[in-house]
């Protein structure tokens, strides 16, 4: 009998990459969403060093970082596999989850911002698409590595439907047609596996949540502008 | 001509190129070093890794793998049954463990070694290395739960995080010249005192890393045009 416990944040792009991938593949598990503000004694315990989510714990043993565990699960239990049998296309796999995985937080920094900043971390953001829109091999295949989800679409997953929700909210677009078409099918893509459709945090409730942190982030930053 | 068809594009500065190394050493494989001068770079680094443009790369046939911890994956996974063991634990929790801490190590302590190193002015280089000191208390402590009384974070054989962490070990070495402080302080770091001495002499990776003497006037240089570069981004513009 497996004992898997996930403790994640509904909101965070990063919890969602392990449910998603538990999901994928069929595993059972226990969820406790974490407030943090007030993290639970177990998260602590299970996760000392970064005291984030998410947190795996398989059989009381922890495991912390989104793709460390992504990696874990995929080799834990090998149905729907998120890499390929081959070393090279493996390493090619693991090359762009690495990549954008690096790249997350700095592409959600438009969102932190406002005024010079936000332009600036803007056209970062749109610098990092356009890499992984010209060399991911997206042109080549309906995923990034491969015909079917893998590791680096896990990694990316976020940007199908959190991005959307931070650009209604700071009033921008990214992937447009025009600019990213192979970012574009992607998205469409990745929005129709089945297990991903239906496990998205739902979608009014992730605006609102998000527009509270905006609000957040604009008094931090006006805060910077005044002293 | 080496018989593989694998030519590493690296540096001996680098301690990523070096992780490379020591995992071809330890799987016994033959490969054309060509040593990377990144001023300018060369074209083969240009479209050998265009996302990156960093070393090292691994040029195997016609394929290019890139990133240093993903390489010696590679390398392990390709060459599997070369050398007495694999450079990666086998079960998928040991595993994981292991890349957590590569990840730890090129996120924490690379960054408070390099700032610190790099520093412009002496409150900041304090913070970062007071930071390492921390680091180094926590990998002490990993150390000591994953060696399990033996010589390597890997046990009896050198893993992956000896692998990554012990390319270091050259960086540290210059930072003991510059500041005069032992690169583990005997006192806190017993268990890395040994450790390093153990990972040095490993045949796998004698001759690998850089001389202490060759990578101090190395940085002494990289510091000299990284605060030019400071200075010229702090003058007010013309």
């Amino acid at each position: 009998m497996e004992d898997i416990k996930v403790f994640g944040l509904w909101s965070s792009p990063f919890s969602q990459r392990v449910v998603w991938t538990l999901k994928l593949k069929g595993v059972s598990y226990e969820y406790y969403d974490e407030d943090l503000a007030n993290k639970s004694n177990l998260l602590l315990q299970y996760n000392p060093i970064y005291k984030k989510v998410p947190v795996l714990v398989h059989n009381g043993k922890p495991i912390s970082e989104s793709m460390v565990i992504v990696q874990y699960i995929d080799e834990t239990w090998p149905q729907i596999p998120l890499l390929p049998q081959d070393a090279y296309e493996r390493a090619k796999a693991r090359f762009w989850s690495k990549f954008i995985e690096e790249k997350s937080m700095q592409m959600m920094e438009f969102f932190i911002y406002d005024g010079e900043r936000q332009e600036r971390a803007i056209k970062e953001t749109l610098d990092i698409l356009r890499v992984i829109e010209n060399e991911s091999g997206l042109s080549e295949k309906m995923f990034i590595c491969g015909n079917t989800i893998g590791l680096a679409d896990i990694a990316l997953g976020w940007v199908a439907h959190t991005l959307p929700v931070m650009e209604e909210i700071v009033g921008v677009k990214f992937i447009t047609i025009d600019a990213f078409p192979h970012l574009h099918s992607w998205v469409k893509n990745f929005l129709e596996i089945p297990v991903i459709k239906n496990n998205l945090p739902p979608h009014e409730k992730l605006v609102e949540y998000f527009r509270e942190r905006r609000k957040v982030f604009l008094a931090m930053a006006s805060h910077h502008h005044h002293h | 001509m080496a018989t593989n068809d694998l030519k590493l594009l690296g540096g001996w500065f680098s301690p990523f190129a070096c992780r490379v190394q020591i995992a071809l050493s330890i799987k016994g494989l033959d490969y054309e070093n060509i040593v990377e001068n990144l001023n300018p770079k060369s074209d083969l680094l240009l479209q050998s890794n265009p996302t990156y443009k960093k070393i090292p790369v691994l040029i195997h046939g016609e394929k290019t793998i890139c990133e240093s911890a993903i390489i010696v994956q590679y390398i392990d996974e390709v060459w599997k049954n070369n050398g007495t063991s694999s450079i990666l634990p086998s079960n998928a929790y040991d595993k994981a463990i292991a890349r957590f801490w590569v990840s730890y190590i090129d996120d924490k302590f690379f960054n408070s070694l390099r700032f610190g190193l790099f520093a412009q002015d002496d409150e900041s280089k304090k913070k970062y290395f007071e930071e390492l000191e921390e680091v180094l208390l926590k990998l002490e402590e990993v150390f000591n739960e994953l060696s399990e009384g033996k010589e390597f974070f890997g046990g009896e054989n050198i893993g992956f995080i000896d692998v990554a962490f012990g390319c270091y070990l050259s960086w540290l070495r210059v930072k003991e010249k510059f500041t005069g402080t032992k690169k583990f302080d005997e006192a806190k770091n017993p268990g890395l005192v040994k450790w390093a001495e153990a990972f040095s002499a490993h045949p796998a990776v004698k001759g690998i890393l850089p001389e202490t003497d060759k990578l101090v006037e190395y940085a002494i240089a990289l510091a000299q045009r990284l605060a030019a570069a400071a200075a010229a981004d702090a003058a007010p513009p013309k």
